[in-house]
C-alpha cells in the first residue's frame, strides 16, 4: 500500500485535467440553464424560464420542433436505409467466397473520411451545373433526374440521409457480420430439416438471434444522428439551407449559442444542450433496457 | 429446378455487391482524379479523366491556402492531446486497478461517468472557461481540452489491462525493493504497451476530425486545424474546384496512411506481447 503522496502523483494529473475541462463545464451547463443572462453577466435565478422561452419565443418555438422533426426523420431514414442495407450486405457476404475481404474493406472505407470532408465532397459531386452526378444521369438519358438535389427543399434532407448512409453503412455491416458468425450452424440446419424456406429460416431463426446486435446498432445510430453536425454543416451551412429544410438540433444549438442568440444566448443555449442531453441519454437508456428484455426472452 | 432458380439469384448477388463497391469507392476516386486536373477540365468534362495529370493544385493548396499550417496545427493539437491524455490516464489507471485505497471505487466511477456524458453539452461553459484563462484562439487550450476528453475512455481500457496482469509481478518486485514508480515504469507500462497503442489510435481519429470546438474556439487563420481550415477554404475558393478537391484529398490522406501503419503496428504489438 503506497503512501498518499505517491498515490497523488499517479492520480492528480488525470483528475485535474478531467475535472477542469470536462466535469466543471458539464456541471456549469446545467447551472447556466437555470439563470437569466444579460450577455455574459448572470442576472438572477430564472428557474425554468430559459426552457420555457425555447419552447415559446419566436423563432425558437418553430425552429426547435422543425430541427427535432428533421433529426427524427434522419434517424428513421438511417434505420430504414443504412441499417437494412448493412444487414443485407452482412447476410450476402456471410457465405461469400473470393473477394469477400475486398468488398468488406471497400464498404467500410468511407468511414475513415472526416464527415466534414464527406459533406463538402458530396456538395461538389451533386452540384447542379458542374457536378459529375448529374452529368452521369444526363449521359444515361435520365435528364429529368438531373435535379438540383441540395437546392430543393424536398430533396435536400433525403440526400443528406443518403450521403450519411454512404459513409456509415460499413458499420452495421461489420456489427451484423460479427453477430452472424456467432450463430451456431446447427440452428440453420435444424430449420432446413424442418422444411423451412431460406426466408423463413432468416425471419424465424437468424433475425431473432440478431436482437443484441440490432439493439447496439439502433442505439448508436440514434446517438450519432441526434448529434449530427459536421456533415450537415458542410452540405447545408449553419442554417440548414435551403430554407431550413435540413436544420438539425446540432446546428440550432450552435446558432443559439454563438451566432444569433443575443443577450440571452448563454441561458437558452445551455437549456437546449441540457434538453438534448436528457432526451438522447433517456431514450438510449430506455432502448437499451428494452433490447435487454427482448434478449432475455430469447434464452 | 433448384439450381436453375439459384443461378440468376447468385448473379444478382454478385452484381449488387460489386456494384455497391463501385458506389462506395467511386466518389473517392473522383475526388483524387479531379484534384489532378485543372478546374477548366473539371468544369467542361465532369466525367472525364485527367488528360495530363499534375500536382499543381496541391502546391497551391499547401502554400497559398495555408494547408501546411493547418496540417502542422492538427498534428500538434491531436498528437499532443493523444500523448498527454494517454500519459495521465496510464498513470491514474495503475493505482485505480491495482491498489485498494480509500475512495478507489468512487474515484473510478467519477472517471467512468465521463464515458456517458457528451462533451458537447459543455460547449458554452468551455468557451467562457477558455476565455477566462486566455486560451481562446490557442492551440494549447484545444490540446488540453482534447486530452481531457480522452481520459475516461483511456482509464476504462487501461484499468482492464492492468487488472489482467498477475499480482505476483508487483509483489515480487516490491520484495526486491523496487519503488512504486519503478514498478509502474519498468514492469507495468511495458506490459500494457499493446493497449497503449490501440487506445492512442482510438483517440486520434475523432480528435483529428473534431470540428465544432475549433469552429468556436479558434479565431485566426494561422491557428486553424485541418477541419476548421477546410471550412474557411471552402468559403474562399468556391470556384476553384481543382483546389477544392486537392484540399479534400489532403484532409483525408493522413488518416489513410495512419490507419495502414497503425493496424500493422497494433497487430505487431499484440503478437509481441503474446510471445513474451
Amino acid at each position: 500500500m503506497p503512501r498518499w503522496r505517491v498515490l497523488a502523483v499517479f492520480l492528480l494529473p488525470a483528475f485535474l485535467l478531467y475535472s477542469v475541462f470536462i466535469v466543471y463545464p458539464l456541471v456549469s451547463a446545467l447551472d447556466y440553464s437555470f439563470f437569466e443572462w444579460r450577455g455574459i453577466r448572470q442576472a438572477g435565478f430564472a428557474g425554468l424560464d430559459n426552457y420555457r422561452d425555447l419552447l415559446s419565443v419566436y423563432p425558437y418555438d418553430q425552429q426547435l420542433w422543425r430541427a427535432f422533426a428533421h433529426n427524427a426523420l434522419f434517424f428513421a431514414g438511417t434505420m430504414l436505409i443504412q441499417n437494412t442495407v448493412g444487414l443485407l450486405f452482412a447476410v450476402l457476404l456471410f457465405r461469400y467466397g473470393r473477394g469477400k475481404r475486398f468488398l468488406q474493406a471497400s464498404f467500410t472505407t468511407p468511414y475513415l473520411v472526416d464527415p466534414l470532408v464527406v459533406g463538402y465532397l458530396w456538395s461538389l459531386l451533386l452540384n447542379p451545373t458542374f457536378g459529375p452526378v448529374n452529368a452521369l444521369l444526363k449521359a444515361a438519358g435520365l435528364d429529368s433526374w438531373a435535379l438540383p438535389w441540395l437546392g430543393d427543399t424536398n430533396t435536400a434532407l433525403p440526400i443528406v440521409i443518403l450521403v450519411n448512409a454512404w459513409q456509415w453503412v460499413g458499420f452495421p455491416m461489420l456489427m451484423f457480420s460479427a453477430a452472424l458468425a456467432g450463430i451456431p450452424a446447427e440452428y440453420h440446419e435444424a430449420a432446413r430439416v424442418d422444411g423451412a424456406s431460406a426466408w423463413q429460416a432468416f425471419r424465424r431463426v437468424t433475425l431473432p438471434l440478431l436482437t443484441p446486435a440490432i439493439g447496439v446498432v439502433s442505439v448508436l445510430t440514434f446517438i450519432g444522428n441526434f448529434n449530427a453536425f459536421g456533415l450537415v454543416y458542410a452540405m447545408a451551412g449553419s442554417t440548414g439551407s435551403p430554407a431550413g429544410s435540413t436544420d438539425v438540433l446540432g446546428l440550432l444549438f450552435y446558432r443559439v449559442a454563438f451566432v444569433e442568440g443575443g443577450v440571452e444566448a448563454i441561458g437558452r443555449s445551455s437549456a437546449l444542450a441540457v434538453l438534448m442531453f436528457v432526451f438522447i441519454f433517456g431514450v438510449s437508456l430506455l432502448a437499451t433496457s428494452y433490447f435487454r428484455r427482448r434478449e432475455r426472452r430469447l434464452v | 429446378m433448384k439450381t436453375a432458380r439459384r443461378a440468376p439469384g447468385r448473379v444478382a448477388v454478385h452484381l449488387l455487391l460489386w456494384g455497391y463497391a463501385v458506389v462506395a469507392l467511386l466518389p473517392l476516386v473522383v475526388m483524387l482524379l479531379n484534384s489532378l486536373r485543372p478546374t477548366s477540365e473539371v468544369f467542361t468534362a465532369p466525367l472525364g479523366l485527367p488528360t495530363s495529370p499534375s500536382l499543381r493544385s496541391y502546391g497551391q493548396v499547401w502554400t497559398e491556402a495555408s494547408f501546411s499550417t493547418y496540417f502542422m496545427n492538427s498534428l500538434i493539437v491531436t498528437g499532443g492531446a493523444v500523448l498527454l491524455g494517454t500519459a495521465v490516464s496510464a498513470l491514474a489507471a495503475f493505482p485505480l486497478a491495482r491498489y485498494d485505497f480509500f475512495g478507489n471505487r468512487v474515484l473510478g466511477a467519477y472517471f467512468l461517468a465521463g464515458l456517458m456524458l457528451p462533451i458537447r453539452l459543455g460547449l458554452v461553459p468551455i468557451f467562457y472557461l477558455m476565455d477566462s484563462m486566455g486560451l481562446i484562439d490557442s492551440l494549447l487550450g484545444l490540446t488540453l481540452l482534447y486530452a481531457a476528453s480522452g481520459v475516461p475512455f483511456c482509464i476504462f481500457v487501461l484499468s482492464a489491462f492492468y487488472r489482467s496482469l498477475p499480482v505476483e509481478l508487483d509483489e515480487a518486485a516490491r520484495l526486491d525493493g523496487a519503488g512504486e514508480f519503478r514498478i509502474f515504469g519498468q514492469i507495468m507500462l511495458p506490459l500494457v504497451r499493446p493497449a497503449l497503442a490501440s487506445v492512442m489510435l482510438f483517440q486520434f481519429v475523432p480528435l483529428w476530425h473534431e470540428f465544432l470546438y475549433p469552429l468556436v474556439l479558434l479565431r485566426s487563420d494561422e491557428k486553424f486545424t485541418i477541419p476548421r481550415g477546410l471550412s474557411q477554404f471552402f468559403g474562399e475558393y468556391t470556384t476553384d474546384w481543382s483546389a477544392l478537391f486537392a484540399g479534400l484529398v489532403l484532409a483525408t490522406a493522413p488518416l489513410f496512411v495512419l490507419f495502414v501503419l497503425a493496424t500493422r503496428q497494433i497487430i505487431a504489438g499484440l503478437t509481441a506481447g503474446m510471445s513474451k
